[in-house]
């Protein structure tokens, strides 16, 4: 009777839909932390392995700590625990001179924008008949602009309220690198709305599982799982997804992708673009004063920031959860945890080009930055608009 | 006189910086996929693989004192060593040779002979001092402890440290 009732109470739906919310926003949370560590940790190998090292490697289970022998060093997978714990453990050092309130704020304001970030990112298509995105907000993508743009005053703020030459220099840097590239970035997308026609990002998804991935030139058209078994069938959709828009469409998709994942590695701070940290001209920028958890809380911020702006990537260009033939969740729990897994597969993919990235390039110099943001990306951004309306109006109709 | 250096025209394609960004993803692309295969990785894995044997001879290590062929401890206490060193590391007490010693003539020999290794630089004054050629830095550099006290080198440690050096050493190298 109780359990009857309890579940009655559960199932109306204002109260399903707050405590799915719970729980999807709960797990996510986790997944997303516990995948930063795992970034982290790749980061290290992966550099490691670019420059012929070999990287955190002892790291494991201690036995001789436990009265064992030998240790288990599990190719050092250890580390991925270890930072966290120096992290916390060590002492957190406020020095003197520094305003106390912006100081201690500036940590969790580059922390929050990533984390927000991820709320309107469709993760899987259903589960059990809920909806893998935590808010289906109908501005998405503004929210997420709005959102992101938010990160550079905890930097900035990290930069003043340390009340010392290096971080500053890094926050004035942070504000400018931002008023370069946040406009591109902006403006890049338009195409995608005007071809898309919408500014939710789960419709934007929906409309790449029609009509393909935006990246993509060609897409076969009404792709499905029974077509394998029937050749002609196949051929059919092979050839019926040929067209001359899509192709010529595919032009300015492309220079946006390119523009917005440019833009991206600039919103993240990530090499090339990590002016503002620059360890060898500024001691580490921003957070030059920071230790203990401030520290990792701007760690953290970083690498949720590079998790949220690839999931961005994933979802906008290449399909979010989807992948070509795999049904959605609507066909049983099985698919939606594919979709789910797919989606990560393809976030993590971006992520290890962010660091392969990152150790393949020199860093920008200021100036430079700035000319790529205005002179460069700026123009084309602009002309990447009149060239899709015109492809548009003369193909479409 | 001030050289004039033209900037170098530049084409399109380095303009744009992709055609070389791709260079240099290939380039470090090949070094993952080798490294991933365990193939041109520098590292030296220091506990277990060691440079030791191709230390150069004339390697600063820890200074040791030592013994001549006959067995006679060379140090005859001057503290000269004592006096040099920077961070005074060394603390000698003498002692004068028993009547009824072999080596009474030498006169003098220190009775206890530390050097503090979490002091010494390593700076090998000690051995360019010494009149008698009692002391040299030998390829010892892995000295551990866990406390202060255990970091300090008695004087047996350091003959057993040091050996026997046969004969007279060039201690003039021009590499020392
Ligand atoms: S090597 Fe230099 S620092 Fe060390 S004991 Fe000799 S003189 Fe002193
Ligand atoms: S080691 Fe050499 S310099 Fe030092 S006290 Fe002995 S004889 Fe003198």
């Amino acid at each position: 009777m109780d359990t009857a009732l309890i579940l009655h109470f559960l199932t109306t739906p204002l109260v399903f839909l707050i405590w799915t919310t719970f729980l999807k926003t709960f797990i996510l949370l986790n997944v997303v932390l516990g995948v930063v560590s795992v970034t982290v940790f790749a980061e290290r190998k992966v550099s490691a392995f670019i420059q012929d090292r070999i990287g955190p490697n002892r790291v494991g289970i201690p036995m001789t700590l436990l009265g064992g022998k030998k240790d288990i060093p599990l190719w050092g997978l250890g580390q991925m625990i270890a930072d966290p714990v120096k992290l916390l453990t060590k002492e957190n050092f406020v020095p003197a001179g520094v305003n106390k309130f912006f100081f201690w704020l500036a940590p969790k304001l580059v922390l929050l924008p990533p984390l927000l970030v991820l709320a309107v990112l469709p993760f899987g298509s259903s589960l059990f008949g809920v909806e893998m995105t935590i808010a289906n907000i109908n501005v998405g993508v503004l929210f997420i602009f709005a959102v992101t743009s938010l990160s550079v005053y905890g930097i900035t703020i990290a930069g003043w309220a340390s009340n010392s030459k290096f971080p500053f220099i890094g926050g004035i840097r942070s504000s400018s690198q931002m008023i370069s590239y946040e406009l591109s970035l902006g403006l890049s997308i338009i195409p995608i709305f005007m071809v898309c026609g919408t500014l939710n990002i789960n419709e934007i998804v929906d409309w790449q599982i029609k009509n393909g991935w935006l990246v993509a030139p060609y897409w076969p058209h009404g792709f499905s799982l029974d077509q394998l078994l029937h050749p002609k069938d196949l051929i059919h959709s092979l050839i019926a997804g040929v067209s001359l828009e899509r192709f010529l469409l595919w032009i300015p998709m492309m220079v946006s992708f390119v523009i917005f994942l440019v833009s991206i590695f600039a919103e993240t701070n990530r090499l090339p673009f990590d002016l503002p940290e620059a360890e060898q001209e500024l001691v580490g920028g921003y957070h030059t004063e920071y230790s203990s958890m401030n520290f990792a809380s701007f760690f953290l911020g970083e690498y949720a920031a590079m998790f949220a702006g690839s999931g961005a990537i994933v979802s906008i260009f290449l399909g979010g959860w989807s992948l070509p033939i795999i049904p959605d969740g609507s066909h049983g729990w099985f698919w939606g945890l594919v979709n789910i897994g797919a989606w990560f597969a393809k976030v993590s993919v971006i992520l290890l080009f962010m660091i392969w990235i990152r150790w393949t390039l020199p860093r920008f110099r200021y100036d430079q930055l700035m000319k790529l943001g205005w002179l460069g990306f700026f123009p084309i951004a602009l002309f990447n608009i009149f060239l899709t309306a015109i492809i548009l109006a003369v193909v479409h109709h | 006189m001030p050289i004039v250096v033209n900037r170098p025209k530049l084409t399109f394609a380095e303009k744009c910086y992709l055609p070389s960004i791709f260079a240099g993803l290939a380039i470090t692309w090949k070094h993952l996929k080798r490294a991933l295969f365990n193939k041109g990785i520098v590292t030296m894995q220091y506990p277990e693989e060691k440079w030791d044997a191709n230390l150069p001879d004339w390697y600063r290590g820890a200074p040791t004192l030592v013994v001549d062929e006959n067995g006679r401890e060379k140090c005859v206490s001057c503290q000269l060593c004592e006096f040099i060193c920077p961070p005074r590391a060394i603390t000698i007490k003498p002692m004068e040779i028993p009547e009824n010693d072999k080596w009474r003539k030498v006169e003098k020999r220190p009775e206890e002979f530390d050097i503090d290794m979490a002091r010494c630089i390593y700076c090998g004054l000690c051995e360019e001092v010494c009149p008698e050629e009692a002391i040299f830095l030998r390829k010892d550099y892995s000295i551990t402890g866990l406390n202060r006290a255990e970091m300090v080198h008695d004087k047996k440690t350091l003959y057993k440290l040091g050996g026997v050096m046969k004969g007279l050493t060039f201690k003039w190298n021009e590499l020392k």
